[in-house]
């Protein structure tokens, strides 16, 4: 592959279902070797965009290449060099992990040893395990291990952590920038917005079908995480003096808990006036504007 | 190749750890073995199956049959329930070829209908005084071609139905109407007219007498001819109509 050639590129993607547009007006590329974010609310067409990409559904309109290829007439070549973890799929019951691991693993003798890959993803006590018996973070672990088994250039994780606890969470997160640093490209479907704010270098925000935002996590709480905030507490009394401190807009109060908004070095100014007003707060601090932020001015979840 | 050997492996093994398909594909062709032999007997009756003895004619119908239950059950319920869970999905993402998956399932459908039927003969050998067959190439013949048409239309009702439950259900119906009237419950002498026009447009009743021409020398007129055109006809609309979601 040619240095700079997208590993995907998307222009103006269109997916419909019957009457119902599941997906109306979708671009972005994915450059090689980095974590790409897809994220939205529930509904909003991230799983038909990827699947559109994994060569598994028709598009209507739009123009797609994935590592050079057309999923609509390509899609075997595609499928044969990605990895899919899907949302809503299975394996039978039955199915022990080691026999999973061994069938996906001989769809390409070349690819790593699926003794490994099991162990990679924390599986290798549970080898003899059903897939039945396995909880749901167990079952995602292995579909993770799974998609990783033909040795994909791409590969494309879709909610890959719903259903794990906290601490698997984390384990995830550290296999997934492991994949990365490997050299392999992985587009990750989240609506967690701590992890695509941990793990993408890049992201767009999908909503109704359509693409929101795009840009770094960072670049996108700049631009609509809503200024900065500034936070302590006092005595209750009023101190409506600090709406004419440097770079402040507003302060509001609840009780005794304030909350001063504005932008740039709120913190420092903020800090020098009640200093000089003789007020000290042990618990004067910045809140950093999240992803999550973001996400809900841009998605209007909020309510 | 080999891929299709390990998922067969795979698929058997599967099988296998599924009690209740076990007991149902291997020990329900005994059980109906031995209620009709305890029934008819082996007396040859000039009027009744064909002319020769119920259990002489049972025994090569029903191992037609045995192809027929997994062929017609079996194989939609687990094709069907497998695009259900989405397991379909996840091996067409993977790019695991089609013909492999249905291959794999096919082998093992013919695996199981092999130990059901010579199950069955040994325990028909053991229990009644029937003949050996006249031509054991022809029957092995019969019994590929019929295991081969069971599990085309298999394939395809697998294939068109959405889920598990409705193969279940259409598969035991169809199972059952073959079983009375294809031929391999009442003798078909006794199938009154449009019975009998029903009986002879089953499967099933032309797979029962390519076996019984190989066991017994009984003349299967164009039944063979019938049953190649199913399996051709029924295999190329389950390689039309087959679809991973």
């Amino acid at each position: 592959m040619l240095r700079n050639v997208p590993v995907i590129s998307v222009a103006h993607l269109q997916k419909r279902y019957g009457s119902f547009t599941a997906v109306s007006d979708v671009s972005f590329h994915v450059e090689e070797g980095e974590i790409f974010g897809i994220l939205g609310p529930n509904g909003a067409g991230k799983t038909t965009t990827v699947e559109s990409l994994q060569g598994l559904r028709s598009v209507d309109g739009g123009v797609v290449s994935v590592l050079g290829f057309d999923p609509v007439t390509h899609a075997a070549e595609i499928r044969r060099r990605i990895g899919s973890q899907l949302q809503e799929s299975a394996l039978p019951d039955r199915m022990k992990v080691w026999e999973a691991a061994d069938l996906f693993g001989s769809l390409r003798p070349t690819g790593p040893d699926w003794h490994e890959l099991i162990a990679d993803w924390g599986l290798a006590e549970k080898k003899d395990a059903r897939f039945g018996s396995l909880s749901g973070g167990q079952q995602q672990r292995l579909f993770v291990a799974l998609a990783l088994a033909n040795d994909p250039q791409l590969v494309f994780l879709d909610e890959m952590t719903t259903g794990l606890d906290p601490a698997s969470r984390r384990v995830a997160w550290d296999l997934i920038r492991q994949i990365r640093d490997r050299g392999t490209t992985v587009v990750l479907v989240t609506h967690f917005m701590d992890e695509a704010e941990n793990l993408c270098d890049r992201l767009i925000v999908v909503d109704s079908g359509r693409v929101v935002a795009t840009g770094t996590p960072q670049g996108l709480i700049e631009e609509y995480g809503g200024g900065v905030r500034v936070r302590f507490s006092n005595g209750g009394a009023d101190l409506d003096w600090l709406r004419e401190v440097p770079h402040v807009h507003d302060v509001a109060r609840e009780r005794d808990r304030y909350e001063v908004r504005g932008d740039g070095p709120v913190l420092a100014h903020v800090a020098a006036a009640l200093v000089a007003h003789g007020i000290a707060p042990v618990d004067l601090r910045q809140e950093r504007a999240t992803l999550e932020d973001v996400f809900l001015s841009l998605t209007g979840e909020a309510e | 190749m080999r891929l299709l050997a390990k998922m067969s492996w795979l698929e058997m093994k599967l099988f296998l750890r599924e009690p209740l398909t076990v007991l149902f594909a291997l020990a329900l062709p005994l059980l109906v073995l031995f209620v009709m032999g305890g029934v008819f007997g082996n007396e040859v009756d000039a009027e009744f199956y064909r002319g020769i003895g119920a259990m002489d004619y049972y025994v090569p119908a029903y191992i037609a049959l045995v192809t027929a239950s997994v062929g017609l059950i079996s194989l939609p319920v687990h094709i069907a329930g497998n695009r259900e869970l989405g397991v379909l999905k996840r091996y067409h993402a993977s790019s695991m070829p089609a013909a492999t998956v249905v291959g794999a399932s096919v082998v093992t459908t013919f695996v199981v209908a092999l130990f059901s039927a010579v199950l069955l003969v040994v325990a028909a050998s053991l229990g009644y005084d029937i003949g050996a067959p006249d031509s054991i190439p022809m029957v092995v013949a019969a019994f590929v071609l019929s295991a081969l048409l069971f599990a085309s239309l298999g394939v395809l009702l697998g294939a068109v139905l959405p889920n598990s439950r409705a193969a279940q259900a259409l598969g035991v119906l169809l199972w059952f109407v073959m079983l009375i009237l294809g031929g391999a419950g009442p003798p078909p002498e006794v199938l009154s007219g449009a019975m009998d026009v029903v009986g002879q447009a089953t499967p099933l009743r032309h797979a029962i007498r390519t076996v019984q021409d190989g066991w017994l020398t009984l003349d299967a007129g164009l039944s063979w001819l019938v049953v190649g055109f199913i399996f051709a006809v029924a295999t190329a609309a389950a390689i039309r109509f087959f679809r991973w979601e």
